[in-house]
């Protein structure tokens, strides 16, 4: 066999082995974000076939509606509080269940077991069991037992108690995902090095985990706080379930999906949202590249 | 070195986290870690203990920590409802998990096979094309696929539901990574034998990496079945919702009893408390594999 004939056998089986692959992606990935910029420039109520070609104003529509500019806001809010608290109490309990000698696969399991449970069940016991705003509840129930007046957990806007419910749901389905990172972090630092600290007169404990723990888990934390940020782009399932389309806290998803496939079906201003959101996401995700530097902390 | 009392010489286990408080400070990291437990597990406890409650038991104003009786015909009343279409949405839901997953499994091993071995000039872009689609969030892409779908005429059907999400450039990426990783001389002595790509492919490779394609898999599985964003937008009729939208519909309507849809929660959380118990070693080493080479 020539060598050339073996190339272009070689371009013949790569396609292939990948060709079906990317024609999906050409079909279900590049051509709907194309279709979707086209239609953005354009009327499409009730129609996914773009009808009168309007400019920018869609665009323009979308930057000056107040909600879709406090959707913005509702999911930065959301991403503060949602972040830090993930990434503390997973590293917390990652410490704490890599530091037990017996039962440790059981507290695994325990911590790992919600990640299996879907956004749907888990807002539906949230809303009808733990956080219903009457005496049943159980969060309720356990004010009752102090004495302590009974809140509607999710429409009480002020104090805004409904981020309670939204904060802890995600946090019940998600650490457990990210304490089994933590704890594959933990378990590749090489127990010579807190020998050698301890040999360097380290106290075991906190000093160890400042100057031996942390660092070492370096690229581990970066790698949560980046998943993390990412899922907490994709907010929808608990804002949906546990709030419906309320305009106090609804996330850039639940207000396109309102407009998109609601009521209005106004799949013109829907592409155009979306549009907006793409890029704002990828500058945000280059700009936690540039500096976290991802790539660099990986190998 | 000075510091501590301990003889030179002995060898010591040392933990990095040996607690400075010494006993203390190992009851406090079992009171935190037992209360944490209780916090995670009341959430499964309410959805079994309200399965199998009455409606009284569930909404009356004493809090009942167990219910008075245990209804197991509550089971039977579930599908029994001809207002609830439970038993339908729990088959589109294993139609959709097991053909979405193994599509996802055999489309993205096999570029990734062909990313990762066949030596073809355009290689490079190609797997380029492939890492820019994770740059659009599919959340943000739902609008753009729904249009794609809506006017391939599937909405409401299995196909809609399915094939849209069978091309994951991340699962892709996985099988990528883990094929370069794979030993070239067990694959080199199948070549020598005059094996083909294809045949290297199915007879050397796929058998001898099952643990990274189960840990895929159960990944998988499990994300197609809680998926619940694109099956809302695709689901317009009743017969085509799946377990989460039939679900979370009854939750926003109203419509059906609170014991009837715990019931209906703890059937939907069933398939994957499974697949949990059997694929628990695979689920976190391909949790481990995902998270970090990201």
């Amino acid at each position: 066999m020539s060598s050339r004939s073996a190339t272009r056998n070689n371009a013949l089986w790569f396609w292939l082995f990948t060709g079906p692959f990317v024609l999906g992606l050409l079909i279900f990935s590049y051509l709907p974000i194309l279709w979707s910029l086209v239609l953005s420039f354009f009327e499409a109520q009730n129609t996914v076939t773009p009808s009168k070609f309007v400019g920018l104003r869609n665009y323009a529509d979308m930057l000056t509606d107040a909600n879709f500019v406090s959707s913005l806001g509702t999911f930065t809010v959301f991403a503060l509080f949602i972040v830090p608290l993930t990434f503390v109490l997973s590293l917390a309990l990652a410490l704490l269940v890599n530091q037990v000698e017996i039962a440790r696969a059981f507290f695994r399991s325990v911590f790992f077991l919600p990640t299996a449970c879907s956004y749907v069940v888990a807002s539906l016991i949230w809303k009808l069991s733990i956080f219903n705003g009457v005496r049943f509840g159980l969060a309720n129930t356990v004010l009752g037992w102090f004495g302590a007046d009974q809140i509607a957990w999710l429409s009480t806007v002020d104090p805004p108690w409904f981020w309670l419910p939204i904060v802890t749901v995600r946090l019940w389905l998600q650490l457990g995902f990210y304490l089994i990172l933590f704890i594959a972090g933990l378990q590749r630092i090489s127990p010579t090095l807190y020998e050698a600290a301890y040999v360097d007169g380290a106290k075991p404990g906190w000093q160890t985990f400042r100057f031996i723990t942390w660092p070492q888990l370096r690229a581990t934390s970066v790698a949560v706080l980046l998943l993390n940020l990412i899922a907490a782009y994709q907010a929808f399932d608990e804002f949906y379930n546990l709030l419906g389309n309320v305009n106090f806290a609804r996330p850039p998803l639940v207000y396109l999906y309102g407009i998109s496939l609601g009521s209005i079906q106004d799949l013109g201003r829907g592409s155009a949202g979306a549009m907006i959101l793409a890029v704002v996401i990828i500058v945000l995700t280059l700009l936690q590249n540039k500096i976290f530097g991802f790539g660099k902390a990986n190998d | 070195m000075t510091a501590t009392g301990r003889t030179a010489g002995t060898p010591q286990p040392i933990g990095y986290g040996r607690s400075p408080l010494g006993r203390a400070g190992a009851v406090l990291r079992w009171i935190a870690l037992l209360v944490a437990t209780v916090l995670f597990v009341i959430p499964f406890y309410l959805v079994l203990r309200n399965a199998l409650a009455t409606e009284a038991d569930i909404t009356g104003v004493d809090w009942k920590f167990f219910p008075t009786e245990l209804q197991w015909g509550n089971f039977g009343e579930l599908f029994a409802d001809e207002n609830v279409p439970m038993a339908r949405a729990l088959y589109n839901s294993a139609v959709v998990g097991v053909l979405g997953t193994g599509g996802q499994l055999l489309l993205a091993s096999m570029a990734g096979y062909g990313l990762a071995r066949i030596p073809y000039k355009h290689a490079g872009k190609v797997f380029y094309a492939v890492m820019a689609t994770l740059m659009i969030p599919a959340a943000v892409s739902f609008i753009p696929s729904f249009v794609v779908v809506s006017s391939l005429g599937w909405v409401s059907t299995l196909r809609g539901l399915i094939i849209p999400t069978l091309f994951s450039g991340f699962a892709a990426f996985l099988f990528r990574q883990y094929f370069l990783g794979f030993p070239r001389e067990m694959e080199e002595a199948a070549r020598v034998d005059g094996a083909g790509y294809f045949a290297t492919f199915w007879r050397i490779v796929v058998p001898n990496s099952l643990p990274f394609f189960a840990a895929i898999a159960a990944i998988t599985f499990i994300g197609n079945w809680n998926s619940f964003l694109w099956p809302l937008v695709i689901g317009q009729d009743p017969n085509s919702w799946t377990v989460q939208v039939a679900l979370s519909t009854f939750v926003t309507a109203q419509t059906i009893n609170i014991h009837q849809l715990f019931m209906a929660a703890a059937v939907s959380i069933l398939p994957l408390v499974l697949i949990f118990a059997f694929l628990q070693r695979y689920l976190i080493q391909g949790v481990t594999q995902s998270g970090i080479k990201d």
